[in-house]
Parts: structure tokens; C-alpha cells; sequence
């Protein structure tokens, strides 16, 4: 199923500058791996080794955070890749 | 062909070119502006070829391989990472990837990265996909060996791989020790006899130390050095202790520093920067007076090198990566500093000049040819 996944600027030298982007999938996890075919490597600087969300990351489904890669996307849903309001 | 000082910082990387007589320096970049750069190092084996440890503040680690001297990068396409953790085992997430070493000459594409968490990782296409070293990462001994205390995670560094040998390897944690496998990485024992732990209660420890930088000479490499958070050591092997050779710096100097740089021809000649170690470890510059040490005699004796360094209030700090020599036989020695500057001398250390400054924090200087 298609959604939309919107794009962090730190994360558009994988998407070749695209704020969002299409993938597909019925949930995070799928969603992601759809992003990754698409995009090589943008998956693990999200994403840990252990599939944990990185500390400074946040991911929603819609306007829903999303804590797990089992969360269920929705044809048509929008995923948002988040960055969190850190650093300096 | 002309000398490239590669300057990793906490917000990106730059570079720094000169020609051989070291007199004009063009400074370069930044790449990666924005990224964590802690570590840029030139294959010796292929010199257009150049690997670089990196981050950002919100993404994972990586690493980026150039095969045009620098000019363009390519991610990894499998960065370091720790296996998938089973049923109710430790789920270790690479943090940062720390350290780089090309691995030995015999074996071109080799390479080795260490992390925070402590991990120790290979690659044998030239840095393009890296697999766990489990002799190391799944050692029972590991969870005692990396203390997990470390607030900002323990640090693997300082990967040696013996020239003559490349089953043969050292490396070196903080917090944990040093450690040596002579079998490439399938079993390892820790080699810290001799060195100083005073913040243990127990300073008789056989792991659990806190070297900050360890360097085996190319020519001679029965001969080691480490900079650790207590003192400088030498160790000639087949010996196993390490000879605290920092009691022969001034008292009120004191030996603690990160860097330790090796002369590239001469295994007696050494630099190292001191660092204020005392009462909160404040880890600047003494005095706010900068001066870096050489020995000539394999540390029996230590020389004061301050000629052009600032002479009062000058509180930076140089860390473990942030020092380096371009090889040549009579070499320049270079060094970056947390405020930005890096300062180079092209006679050995006998006089310094800063040769660029207002740069970020500095990571990581090293030498390409």
C-alpha cells in the first residue's frame, strides 16, 4: 500500500534532496524497507541494529508517534521522519 | 606531491595542503559540514584511497570511503554494527565509530574500526561493508573487559596490526586496557601489567585501565607506547609490563596527556602533549601555558618544546587523535586543538606556528601523502 514519507532535511542526501518521498508497506518496518530500496543506507542512520528508533529521531504515522517498527501505516497515510530539537 | 593535513572535527571536516617545504598552508572544505568527523585515514596501501568515521548529532554512525584523494565520498554500504542481540542478551547499538586502521599490507582492502559502545569491526573490500570481529565482541570476558560504567560509552582505539604479522593485533579501550590477539582477533588477553589504574580501588587490576592513545613503531614493533589517563608507558616485547617512562617528566608537569606521536624512522623519539590531570582533571593545557614533550632515548628523559606556543592563558586541549608527524625523515609535527587552531612545526617541535585557526572543535588530525 502506498504512503508518503516525509523527509528530515539531514536525511535528503539519500533522497536526493526530496522532502517526501512514496513507499510502500503495512507497517513501519515495511515502510522503512520499501524507503531503503529506494534510498540505500537511509534505513540505518534512523534506525539501530537492533531496530530501536534512534535516540534523536521520532517517527509518526499521521499525527500518531510511532515507538515501534510494528506500527501499522494505512494506504494513503503520511509517515514523518522527525528530527528531534537537539544539539548545538 | 604535496602534504594533506585531513582536520576532523566536531562540525565537519577540512583540509589542510601545503607543499613539501610546509611554509603556505591552503585550507580546505568544509565536507560533511555539520557532521561528527572523528577520525580521517589514508590508506598506505592505496593512497587514493581514504576512509572517514562520521556522524551527526540526530543520525547514526558511518563511514565514508573517498578513492579520488578526498575529492568525493561514498557511504559504506554496510557500516560498522553489532549483531542482532538474541533472547534476552545485551542489545548493542553501534553509537560512534571511533577509530579507523588500515589493516595489514599483505592484505589490501583490509581495514578495522573501533566503536563506542567498545566493538571491534573488519571490512575486507576496502571499508565497503564491515562485519562484527566476534572473537571480541561476543568474548565472555567483554562485559568485565569494556567497563560499562564509561558515562559517554567506552572507546575502542588504537587498532595496531603488527607489520610483520597480520594475525597479530593490539587494541586498546577506554575504559578497559589494552589487549593483544595473536590469532586475527579470534582470542585476545589483556596486557596492561605495570600500568598505573589510581582510579580503581584496586590499581592491581589486570583490565579496567584507561589508555588514552597506544602506537607500535612501524620499524620496530616490538616497541610500544601508551598515553593513558595515568602516566606514559613503553613496553619492549616479548615483555609483558609496561614501564611507567612519564616519572621522568617534570613533577609539576606530570605525565597525563591523550596523543602520542612516533618519530617515523627513529623508535627512541617520541612526542607527547601534556595535560592538566590534577584535583577535577581539568585536561587544558598547564598553566595555560601549552608545550609539548619530546624524548630522545625512548623516555629516559623529556625535552620542553614551547618556542611560538602561547605563553600564558592558552586553555585548549588536544585529544588522542589530534596529533600527528607527515612521515618525512625529518618530519613536521602537527596538532589541532578543541578551540579550532591547529599548529605545526616543521623542525621537530623545536618551534610552533599557528596555521589555521577558528575552526571547530578539533577530532582528529592525521597525515596524507
Amino acid at each position: 500500500m502506498p504512503c508518503t514519507v516525509r523527509i528530515a532535511s539531514p536525511l535528503r542526501s539519500y533522497t536526493a534532496g526530496a522532502g517526501a518521498v512514496t513507499a510502500r508497506g503495512r507497517t513501519l518496518a515495511e515502510v522503512l524497507a520499501s524507503l531503503e530500496e529506494r534510498c540505500p543506507g537511509i534505513r540505518f542512520r534512523m534506525i539501530d541494529e537492533q531496530d530501536r528508533i534512534r535516540p534523536h529521531l521520532r517517527l509518526f504515522v499521521n499525527s500518531s508517534e510511532a515507538r515501534e517498527l510494528t506500527a501499522e501505516v494505512a494506504d494513503g497515510d503520511t509517515v514523518h521522519v522527525v528530527c528531534a530539537l537537539s544539539g548545538g | 606531491m604535496a602534504d594533506t593535513l585531513w582536520i576532523g572535527t566536531r562540525k565537519g571536516l577540512f583540509s589542510l595542503r601545503t607543499d613539501r617545504a610546509g611554509r603556505r598552508w591552503k585550507l580546505g572544505g568544509p565536507q560533511f559540514l555539520g557532521h561528527v568527523v572523528h577520525h580521517v585515514v589514508q590508506d598506505p596501501r592505496e593512497p587514493r584511497v581514504i576512509l572517514l568515521a562520521a556522524r551527526t548529532g540526530h543520525l547514526g554512525p558511518t563511514v565514508m570511503r573517498s578513492v579520488d584523494r578526498g575529492r568525493s565520498w561514498r557511504e559504506a554500504a554496510a557500516p560498522p554494527a553489532f549483531r542482532k542481540a538474541g533472547d534476552g542478551e545485551d542489545a548493542r547499538a553501534v553509537q560512534r565509530v571511533f577509530w579507523l586502521s588500515a589493516g595489514h599490507r599483505s592484505e589490501s582492502g583490509t581495514w578495522y574500526a573501533g566503536s563506542s559502545p567498545a566493538g571491534l569491526f573488519r571490512s575486507n573490500d576496502g571499508g565497503e561493508r564491515w562485519e562484527p570481529v566476534a572473537g571480541f565482541n561476543d568474548h565472555p570476558m567483554r562485559p568485565k573487559w569494556a567497563a560499562q560504567g564509561t558515562p559517554d560509552g567506552e572507546f575502542l582505539h588504537s587498532i595496531l596490526i603488527d607489520p610483520r604479522d597480520p594475525r597479530h593485533l593490539y587494541i586498546a579501550i577506554s575504559i578497559g586496557g589494552v589487549f593483544e590477539s595473536t590469532d586475527a582477533g579470534t582470542s585476545w588477553t589483556p596486557l596492561n601489567e605495570g600500568c598505573a589504574a589510581d582510579f580503581l580501588p584496586d590499581p592491581a587490576v589486570p583490565f579496567g585501565h584507561d589508555p588514552h592513545c597506544v602506537v607500535q613503531h612501524p620499524l620496530e614493533p616490538d616497541r610500544l607506547y601508551q598515553q593513558n589517563h595515568c602516566g606514559i608507558y613503553r613496553l619492549d616485547r616479548p615483555g609483558r609490563r609496561w614501564q611507567r617512562i612519564g616519572e621522568a617528566m617534570p613533577r609539576k608537569v606530570g605525565d597525563v596527556g591523550f596523543p602520542i606521536v612516533l618519530h617515523p624512522t627513529n623508535p627512541d623519539r617520541v612526542w607527547v602533549l601534556p595535560m592538566d590531570g590534577r584535583t577535577v582533571w581539568p585536561r587544558t593545557s598547564i598553566e595555560g601555558r601549552p608545550a609539548v614533550y619530546v624524548t630522545a632515548d625512548a623516555g629516559k628523559s623529556w625535552q620542553r618544546l614551547d618556542r611560538g606556543l602561547p605563553r600564558t592563558q592558552a586553555w585548549f586541549t588536544v585529544l588522542r587523535q589530534a596529533m600527528c608527524t607527515d612521515g618525512h625523515p625529518r618530519p613536521g609535527v602537527y596538532f589541532g586543538t578543541t578551540a579550532g587552531e591547529v599548529w605545526a612545526s616543521t623542525n621537530g617541535g623545536e618551534s610552533w606556528r599557528c596555521i589555521v585557526r577558528h575552526l571547530p572543535e578539533i577530532y582528529s588530525v592525521t597525515h596524507a601523502a
